[in-house]
């Protein structure tokens, strides 16, 4: 899977999760650029990223991402 | 209501897209009730709180949130809580795990520690308890304790006192023993659908140390669905029967093409025996009073004959209503819940074949017709989804078939009478109209959050409220029991109303400063429709009003998707209408101190 294919299916989770058709994220979008992600609503996006790819996040990795560029690193390294 | 909400559900599913399942809710054209649901945790509950809603929503209930801060249950009910107060709870959610026990025994502790440890794990519950029904006098839902996710003592752990296994165990026991005599009182048995789900998925520490979730956040969806059929319950949204297809629902094979010979059913081979094992789950129902009723493409005597069949536990006998034709099975199942005056979606209809499914959900509203998947599956299909869920038991459940069968041989009975009225009196019927008795108060809240036809006023009390209204001098509250030839129908109607001084009634007739009822609820089970027990309410009504001094009793008609039955209703009982808004509310007075002519002619009471 391509980077941009994962942003693909990214913005499809986030577009479900936050309810809003329009959200595009980018490597740099973090959880201040959306106004609906707060820590309640984080742990919903998680479990809906690892649904989608089929993977599962350890605790360091959740508590690392500075952004989602860094979602994205791990999400390719968990695929390959 | 949305298919997928209906077990067997994709959890994740749920989860991820519950603000659009919620919008979709909103649009369906449901007529909600609303209900305040406090929700006291002992962990994170937002998910739980967001997942409930949909499946409320679902079901008819439009709840509002109240949520305690983060583990702040046992603040929120010990200690007054104006915000909470404010709230007016109607139920109460105290949604706690093991991970909030104090202190488990440590192995160098003796019997008598472990014994105070768990007395006093117990007494912390029973105030919560006892402190949530005094200050707000609502129905309170308490899980109890999942197992433990390790066993110190391996096996031993079950048994030996110092563990966390046996120590849980005994716990729950104490939760039992004062739901057993709380009547108000629900468990949410989240010990069992841990195990249903998996316990070590269900534990998962991840969520607990990330996100202090006690339950992994993929299971809430298990957990909110069980705690709102709870809800839904307490709240008089029970099924109360089922509609059953016959071939490969019942049996394997068709009888038509195959006869009675033939079908599979019965211990012989290992087909038959799931099939056998399905009538038995069915049958177990009767005893719950849940009505059983066929709706089949077939002969009707190749049906019996199918009934009859000697490996099979179900006979004709268990069935209220069996329509076996070639109709469309909606138009059948249309005329049985029509013959049991009852309202389709009380009914749940199982059927192996998803196009007649699909047609009896789609054509009638509310129904539900769940995918029951293979016949081995077919119980755990039914059972998930939490039908008949019974919070309240009463004497009344046990006998409903059996009332509703009686019923089918009055109809039967009345074909041979020259006029109504002969007809009623060849019942000779009795009925016991009286004050609120104790060991009716039970019936009495559930009836009042059952009726929906026969409703003035669709107002819902808890057994709580029940209790109250039944010490307060201030109230009038009467329940009617009939019984006739055929049988006893039990407490089939109830009367309640509160005496004001006419200046608070806005009735500009009522000149002098007499005393009013003004009757809050007035309703019938709609199984003793057109019996005259109502003209009977009323005469006992007038005569315990006359007792107070009471010189008017008014009357209220809310009209709702449901009730037009009673709209002339007060009309008929000999009100004059006074007046009548834009929503069709209206409002009716009686004026009681003239000569009142007593209306019930047929039905024997006894003194009030």
């Amino acid at each position: 899977m391509t980077r941009e294919e994962v942003f693909d299916k990214l913005n499809k989770v986030f577009a479900d999760v936050f309810d809003d058709e329009d959200i595009v994220v980018n490597e740099d979008t973090t959880a201040d650029d959306i106004e609906d992600w707060d820590s309640l609503e984080h742990i919903n996006l998680v479990v809906a990223v690892e649904n989608e790819f089929n993977i599962k996040f350890n605790m360091g990795e959740v508590n690392s991402f500075k952004d989602v560029g860094a979602m994205v690193d791990n999400i390719l390294e968990k695929l390959a | 209501m949305l298919e997928e909400l209906q077990y067997p559900f994709d959890a994740n599913y749920i989860l991820s897209k519950k603000k659009k399942l919620k919008r979709r809710l909103l649009e369906q054209d449901t007529e909600f009730i609303d209900k305040n649901i406090a929700i006291l945790g002992g962990y994170t509950t937002s998910n739980i709180k967001l997942i409930m809603e949909l499946f409320l929503l679902d079901k008819g209930i439009r709840p509002s949130f109240y949520e305690s801060e983060y583990n702040m249950y046992y603040q929120d009910a010990m200690f007054p809580n104006k915000e909470l107060e404010d709230f007016k709870p109607d139920i109460i959610y105290v949604c706690t795990s093991n991970r909030n026990i104090t202190r488990y025994p440590s192995m160098s502790d003796n019997s008598d520690t472990i014994d105070e440890l768990l007395g006093a794990e117990a007494d912390k519950l029973y105030g919560i308890w006892d402190s949530l029904s005094s200050r707000y006098n609502c129905p309170v839902i308490q899980n109890n304790f999942e197992m433990p996710l390790y066993r110190l003592l391996g096996n031993r752990d079950a048994y030996d006192i110092h563990g966390k296994t046996n120590f849980l165990t005994r716990l729950n026991m104490k939760l039992y023993e004062y739901a057993g005599t709380h009547d108000n009182f629900h468990i949410c048995d989240i010990n069992y659908i841990s195990a249903d789900y998996g316990l070590k998925e269900w534990s998962n520490p991840f969520y607990y140390h990330m996100y202090k979730y006690a339950v992994a956040v993929p299971a809430i969806p298990y957990l909110a669905h069980n705690v709102a059929n709870i809800i839904k319950s307490v709240f008089g949204k029970n099924k109360k029967g089922f509609v059953l297809d016959l071939d490969n629902t019942l049996w394997g094979g068709v009888i038509g093409d195959d006869g009675v010979d033939n079908i599979v059913i019965g211990p012989e081979e290992s087909e038959g025996q799931v099939y056998l094992e399905f009538q038995h789950y069915l049958k177990e129902h009767c005893d719950l009073g849940i009505l059983l009723n066929v709706d089949s493409k077939n002969d009707y005597d190749n049906a019996l004959n199918g009934l009859n069949h000697p490996d099979g536990e179900l006979t004709p006998d268990d069935f209220i209503e069996i329509m076996a034709n070639w109709e469309p099975k909606d138009s059948n199942f249309d005329k049985i819940a029509a013959k049991l005056n009852l309202l389709p979606e009380s009914l749940v209809f199982v059927d192996d074949n998803p196009a007649e499914r699909h047609i009896v959900a789609s054509q009638l509203k509310g129904v539900s017709a769940p995918e029951i998947g293979e016949v081995q599956d077919y119980i755990i299909n039914i059972d998930r989804n939490g039908y008949f869920e019974a919070t309240t038991l009463s004497d009344d459940d046990a006998n409903r078939g059996k009332m509703y069968k009686e019923n089918a041989k009055r109809a039967n009975f009345k074909s041979s009478f020259a006029d109504y009225g002969e007809y009623l009196e060849s019942l000779e019927m009795k009925a016991e109209i009286k004050p609120f008795k104790s060991i009716y108060m039970a019936r009495i809240a559930q009836l009042s959050n059952k009726s929906n036809q026969f409703n003035l006023t669709t107002r819902r009390y808890t057994l709580g409220e029940i209790e109250s209204i039944a010490d307060d001098n201030n109230y009038i509250a009467l329940y009617g029991k009939l019984t006739d030839k055929f049988g006893d129908n039990g407490v089939v109607t109830v009367v309640i109303g509160h005496m004001v001084s006419d200046k608070d009634v806005a009735i500009d007739i009522i000149s002098d400063n007499g005393l009013v009822c003004d009757i809050d609820l007035w309703i019938m089970s709609c199984r003793v429709l057109k019996r005259d027990m109502e003209y009977a309410m009323l005469d006992t009504l007038v005569a315990a009003a006359r007792k107070k001094g009471i010189e008017y009793l008014v009357g209220h008609y809310y009209p709702t998707a449901k009730n037009k039955m009673v709209k002339e209703f007060y009309n008929d009982m000999g009100f004059d209408k006074v007046s009548e808004d834009e929503e069709g509310n209206s409002l009716w007075l009686l004026n009681i101190t003239g000569d009142y002519k007593k209306q019930n002619r047929y039905i024997k009471v006894e003194e009030y």
